[in-house]
């Protein structure tokens, strides 16, 4: 129906590219794959094991899993009912709330890094009172570093998941009630399975983002070696000091990087 | 009705625009606009380009981030058509732009073994000459709540320390302190550059900080400072120099020698730092 329009000047599905579009894309393309060339031609491969092997770089490898994985967990334990809420339950001002939630995703992290100082720094809105109340400090600690990178990575569990509640046939979880389970059993029988792949890809999506947050981690939890120095920090200060060092890092973070975005192809960027 | 609309539509779309540009034509055909665009480049260039040939970039130690802002507007004065850009960051991460090919034309560091970097990379026009010094001063929150009276009492137990990582010249200079002093090195946040190490202190994250004693007196409104006593104190030393791969070397040479001379003495010692 709609081929007729254009296909008074050519056939749909195979245009020619004008070279104009051409010569962009690949532009385009290079901008992507230039850098990623740059890292790898000046790697150190010789001594890559050594370098790895450091102590330094060791504690921050070590400390970035920890980290990244206790925001994932804090993400889907919060983010789970979060992503109910929103796609389930009429709330007022769903539209606000749902903003605010995506809000990390766009706003520049360092951004992030000071809003989150200003509440839960040893001065800020909550901060002071736990530190009066309990005196935790969250700044230069592991449990800070955590907490910037929830922040920050927890709007891409809540999207993914969200998406999939909405998406979710809810007649299946009608036949279960109406066969006599319980609200909770539902839940755990009927939505919880069908939620299965989502709540993978996007746990999966929400660790990459944590494994490589930079901005709020600095700005709130400090640059704290064995504490708050995750990778992308390790890599920023060995730049430095010990270049070949922070280049081997970040080789490593792309590789991270690359392997989620392979992994997760056939559901975040609808290819195969 | 609905069938129809696709078709109503296109006809519309043929009707008013017979060669897919009309709607544009409204304003300017394309291809006017295209110049016009054209047009707008070429003038930004022709524009851009005598301005660059009088442009400086000079990457500053972050602990001269308020005297050198004032140096450039001065030197700026002083040399109508010359613009100062200025780059201020730890003198560490400065050096590791130059050697990533920064397009900078003069570099002012914290310490001489960051400039040393430079020299033997053979990065720098000349010799390096020293412009100036600087002292290491204690930070502390107003009142200094924690009773803090010198290095030794930043060794204590559960007190947050704020110091530069070791590459920092501010950094460095803190451990050698601590060294002369016998005290072990506190377990600290490892900052990029010393203005990280105030605000820390400031913001009230830290309970103190090494840092220079210009960054104290630059920020008296928000932190106290505790002397370190001249037995342990260190001087820095900050030298400055023309890079090789200037595009400017007169004009280069030039700001070298503003900042030496008088003028830009007078501004140093005014945020406190000693002469050389």
């Amino acid at each position: 129906m709609s081929s007729a329009g254009s296909g008074r000047t050519r056939p749909r599905g195979t245009p020619a590219l004008p070279k104009p579009v051409a010569l962009a894309a690949a532009l385009g393309v290079a901008l992507f794959v230039l850098p990623l060339l740059g890292l790898v031609v000046r790697a150190p491969w010789g001594s890559a094991i050594a370098e790895l092997a450091s102590p330094e770089i060791a504690t921050a490898l070590r400390l970035s899993l920890v980290c990244s994985l206790g925001a994932t967990f804090c993400a889907v334990v919060l983010g789970l009912p979060l992503a109910w809420l929103l796609a389930r339950v009429d709330v007022p001002f769903r539209g606000l709330l749902r903003g605010l939630v995506m809000l990390p995703v766009v706003l520049p992290p360092v951004v992030g890094g000071v809003a989150l100082l200003l509440a839960f720094g040893r001065r800020g809105l909550v901060g002071r009172w736990l530190d009066a109340a309990f005196g935790i400090t969250l700044p230069f600690t592991t449990a800070g570093a955590v907490l910037a990178e929830t922040f920050v990575a927890m709007p891409f569990f809540v999207l993914a998941l969200e998406g999939a509640l909405r998406g979710l046939d809810t007649r299946l979880e009608d036949a279960a009630r109406t066969l006599g389970a319980r609200p909770g059993v539902v839940f755990r029988r009927v939505t919880l399975p069908l939620l299965r792949p989502a709540l993978a890809s996007g746990a999966v999506l929400c660790w990459a983002r944590a494994l490589g947050e930079f901005g709020a981690t600095i700005t709130f939890a400090g640059n704290f070696p064995g504490r708050t120095q995750t990778l992308p920090l390790a890599v920023y200060a060995a730049l430095e000091s010990r270049p070949e060092a922070g280049i081997l890092l970040s080789l490593v973070l792309l590789l991270v990087s690359l392997a989620v975005l392979v992994g997760l192809r056939h559901r975040w960027l609808g290819v195969t | 009705m609905i069938t129809d609309q696709p078709s109503d539509r296109r006809r519309k779309q043929t009707s008013s625009c017979p060669h897919g540009h009309a709607r544009a034509g409204r304003v300017y055909p394309r291809r006017s606009r295209a110049m016009l665009l054209c047009a707008a480049l070429l003038q930004c260039t022709t524009f851009a380009t005598p301005v660059a040939a009088a442009e400086l970039t000079v990457s500053g130690a972050a602990s001269l981030t308020a005297a050198f802002g004032e140096i450039a507007t001065a030197f700026g004065n002083a040399h109508p058509g010359a613009t100062v850009r200025t780059n201020f960051a730890g003198s560490s991460t400065l050096v590791q732009q130059i050697r990533e090919g920064a397009p900078v034309d003069v570099f002012a560091s914290a310490d001489e073994s960051n400039m040393q970097k430079l020299v033997d990379a053979h990065d720098v026009a000349g010799e390096p000459v020293i412009f100036a010094r600087n002292r290491l001063a204690i930070l502390v929150a107003r009142g200094n709540p924690k009773k803090i009276a010198g290095i030794a009492d930043l060794a204590q137990p559960g007190l947050i320390v704020s110091l530069c990582g070791p590459a920092v010249p501010a950094g460095k200079y803190a451990r050698e302190i601590f060294a002369k002093a016998g005290v072990a090195v506190p377990e600290s946040s490892q900052e990029l550059d010393v203005k990280a190490v105030v605000s820390r202190v400031s913001l009230g994250e830290a309970d103190a900080g090494v840092a220079y004693v210009t960054d104290a007196r630059a920020a008296d409104d928000r932190v106290d400072a505790v002397a370190i006593p001249d037995a342990l104190n260190v001087v820095a030393r900050y030298p400055i120099a023309v890079l090789a791969r200037t595009r400017q070397p007169d004009l280069a040479r030039d700001f070298v020698a503003f900042v030496r001379g008088g003028e830009g003495q007078a501004i140093l010692a005014r945020f406190g730092f000693l002469p050389p």
